[in-house]
């Protein structure tokens, strides 16, 4: 953990004066409280992963957070920033430890994480105990904005659910009549393949077997055969990192692909097209980013993060840039006062966000609506195709706010 | 089950087993005659994906990489020997698993300075890129037919030198009883190294085959140390034989594990050491004791 030099300002005397929606109705009136508010520096705590398998999707995230903040001068509602960073370790088990020490110990304003499903589902847990404002720049764990949505909790990436629908709607459009899916066991998998499901019965499509492999097992031969002796019309799956590497090769040598079309999410595609080589070419995925997006806004922002960290863009990078412009558009609306939260995060609700992926807004379970776009692998390049889903928001039923 | 994939879920199996025994062999031999838990046998299985991965970016070749990765990995364990296992031959159990615990740690924060976390893909070697048509939709790639070739050659090699050479005659010997043959004149220590060496040497060769199935990823070695063990204690620690026999079970039991009883597929393969080790304790060829 690396802590900077501290700063003994305690937010809870800031909250006294102004706690409450009139004295922050009355900062925008009279100059004074704001003036104050600028002298403390608003305290910023990034539980990210820094270290492990995740690292490069942490420093993305961060670096892309910064960066949006820093276009605006570097400051928060006119409040200078610091940042505490917490490397989480991709560690559930120390999830709920490592928040408390943010939001309890360190006190932070606002709390940013995290990469990791289980590590976030434990910080959704103590933003909901400590009322603490807590913003997901990637995890997609359904629960955070379904049945433990809250006020204070918004996610500014996806939830599982989202990628998949697009993907089965696309394969339904294309006269797929049943389908496949194979996933890992576990909670990230079910939503994915969920997600599939509806999209691909609002076309008539029907899953007819879902295949699981216990998580993190990567011996899919048997299920490969599985599936040949099905043979369904196309094959949804949902896998990450070294299994989305392996599965996507193995598909391929079994020869499965000349025979039965292979869909997922982008994820299945991101960060793993150099590994998976040939075997991915050709390959149709779903997701709210892909980096040869036209739009203005885009270009602007592989210049800008490639000029500020020598890096490429990914999808991380725009959750976490996005991050960043929905907090400067909240704090910039209560002139930098965390504290105010019922116009804090009224502002965020409201905000049109104008990101790289094309303007997205929050729903009322506080997770994007947002477009999906198909993509597919070109010459080792996810390549944009079209618009799948427009403005497609996530199944609010569990969530109470809704 | 159609008998047609019926026969090719056995082939599964049967090529899974063998792909287990290369990596489990290394184990059973460095567990029953040195007496020594290696946790760090996973983090061979590792560096030699990873070395795999290394020269064959660089001499475009598996072959090359394997000849270069291999005396490599032999050093490796060589020195893994006589700096550290060493001092721990009459240590207890404990304290061998704190410091291959140790190694594990070590190894792995390596492998992510000099590599990095991204995953990476080893191509098939040219001659076996190819693949066979089994039914209309599915066919076989012929380099995971020519890795379980490989298994079967070095089940072969190994049995002809430990039952007839006099290398062999040794390690059976030390295993049973060290003082013995130490009386005899015989160096033991010497042995010791060598065959841990060779323990790590098979594991780095297994990593090294594997790599183009499996693709080359952090954790990966974690990922089939259990399953390693798992064979090691069904064979009989210390039994070549048993090891072999054990990674067939256990190849069968996880690829049919998956098909008939998917919701348990994640303990089919320990329902079989359950139940084989409530009927023979000491593992299939085991001594008992």
């Amino acid at each position: 953990m690396t802590r900077h030099s501290s700063d003994k300002t305690l937010p809870m005397s800031r909250r006294a004066v102004l706690g409450g929606a009139a004295a922050a109705a009355a900062a925008s009136t009279f100059p004074a409280p704001a003036v104050r508010a600028q002298g403390a520096k608003i305290k910023i705590g990034l539980m990210l992963p820094y270290s492990g398998t995740y690292a490069a999707l942490g420093n993305n995230i961060a670096d892309g957070m910064m960066l949006a903040i820093n276009e605006k001068g570097g400051k928060l509602g006119g409040r200078e920033v610091r940042y505490v960073k917490l490397d989480d370790e991709s560690e559930p088990a120390k999830g709920a430890q490592n928040a408390n020490k943010l939001v309890v110990g360190e006190k932070v304003d606002i709390l940013v994480g995290t990469v990791h499903s289980g590590v976030a589902a434990a910080m959704v847990q103590v933003a909901r105990e400590e009322q603490a404002t807590l913003l997901i720049p990637n995890a997609g764990v359904g629960d955070a904005t379904g049945k433990l949505c809250a006020p204070n909790i918004f996610r500014t990436s996806f939830s599982n659910w989202q990628p998949g629908f697009p993907m089965g709607k696309v394969a339904a459009e294309m006269g797929h009549k049943n389908a496949v899916t194979i996933t890992w066991k576990y909670a990230a998998g079910e939503e994915s393949t969920q997600g599939f499901k509806d999209g691909f019965a609002t076309g008539g499509g029907k899953v007819t077997n879902d295949l699981r492999v216990p998580f993190p097992d990567v011996e899919f031969q048997a299920l490969l055969t599985e599936i040949a002796s099905i043979k369904p019309d196309c094959v949804y799956t949902f896998f990450a990192g070294g299994g989305a590497v392996k599965f996507v090769k193995d598909y391929d040598a079994a020869g499965l692909k000349k025979s039965i079309p292979l869909y997922g999410p982008g994820f299945l595609t991101d960060g793993t097209l150099q590994a998976q080589g040939a075997s991915a070419d050709g390959l149709l995925t779903t997701l709210h980013y892909v980096e040869d997006l036209p739009n203005p806004i885009n270009q602007k922002f592989k210049a800008d993060f490639q000029k500020a960290t020598s890096r490429p863009v990914d999808v991380y990078a725009v959750q976490g840039y996005d991050t960043g412009q929905v907090l400067v558009h909240g704090l910039t609306a209560v002139k930098g006062d965390a504290a105010a939260k019922k116009d804090f995060y009224a502002a965020m609700k409201g905000y049109k966000v104008p990101s790289p992926r094309g303007e997205w807004t929050f729903s009322k379970s506080q997770n994007p609506v947002q477009d999906f776009y198909l993509r597919k692998v070109v010459g080792g390049e996810n390549r944009y195709q079209k618009i799948a889903v427009k403005a497609l928001a996530e199944p609010t039923d569990a969530c109470k706010m809704a | 089950m159609d008998p047609l994939f019926f026969l090719i879920q056995v082939l599964n199996g049967v090529q899974y087993g063998l792909l287990l025994f290369l990596i489990a062999s290394g184990l059973t031999l460095v567990f029953g005659i040195l007496q020594v838990i290696n946790l760090a046998h996973g983090s061979f299985y590792m560096i030699g994906a990873y070395l795999a991965f290394w020269l064959t970016a660089r001499s475009g070749s598996l072959w090359i990489a394997i000849l270069g990765g291999l005396p490599l990995a032999l050093l490796l364990g060589f020195a893994v020997e006589r700096l550290m296992i060493r001092f721990l031959y009459k240590r207890d159990h404990l304290t061998q698993v704190l410091l291959t615990y140790g190694l594990i740690l070590i190894l792995n924060e390596a492998q992510r300075l000099i590599f990095g976390s991204d995953v990476h893909g080893v191509p098939v070697p040219e001659i076996f890129a190819g693949s066979i048509q089994l039914t209309d939709t599915l066919s076989y790639p012929v380099y995971r037919l020519a890795v379980s070739g490989i298994c079967l050659i070095l089940v072969i090699l190994m049995m002809v030198v430990i039952q007839t050479t006099r290398l062999g005659m040794y390690i059976r010997a030390g295993s049973v009883n060290r003082e013995m043959v130490q009386l005899l004149g015989v160096d033991v220590q010497r042995l010791c190294t060598l065959v841990f060496a060779a323990g790590a040497g098979l594991a780095a060769f297994a990593g090294m085959v594997a790599a183009p199935l499996s693709s080359v990823y952090p954790g990966i070695g974690e990922h089939i140390l259990i399953i390693c063990f798992v064979i090691v204690v069904i064979g009989g620690i210390g039994s070549i034989k048993g090891a072999f026999i054990a990674a067939l079970l256990v190849g069968l039991a996880d690829t049919f594990g998956k098909i008939a009883v998917p919701e348990f597929a994640s303990m089919s393969v320990y329902a079989v050491m359950a139940a084989i080790l409530l009927w023979r304790p000491q593992g299939l060829f085991g001594r008992a004791g």
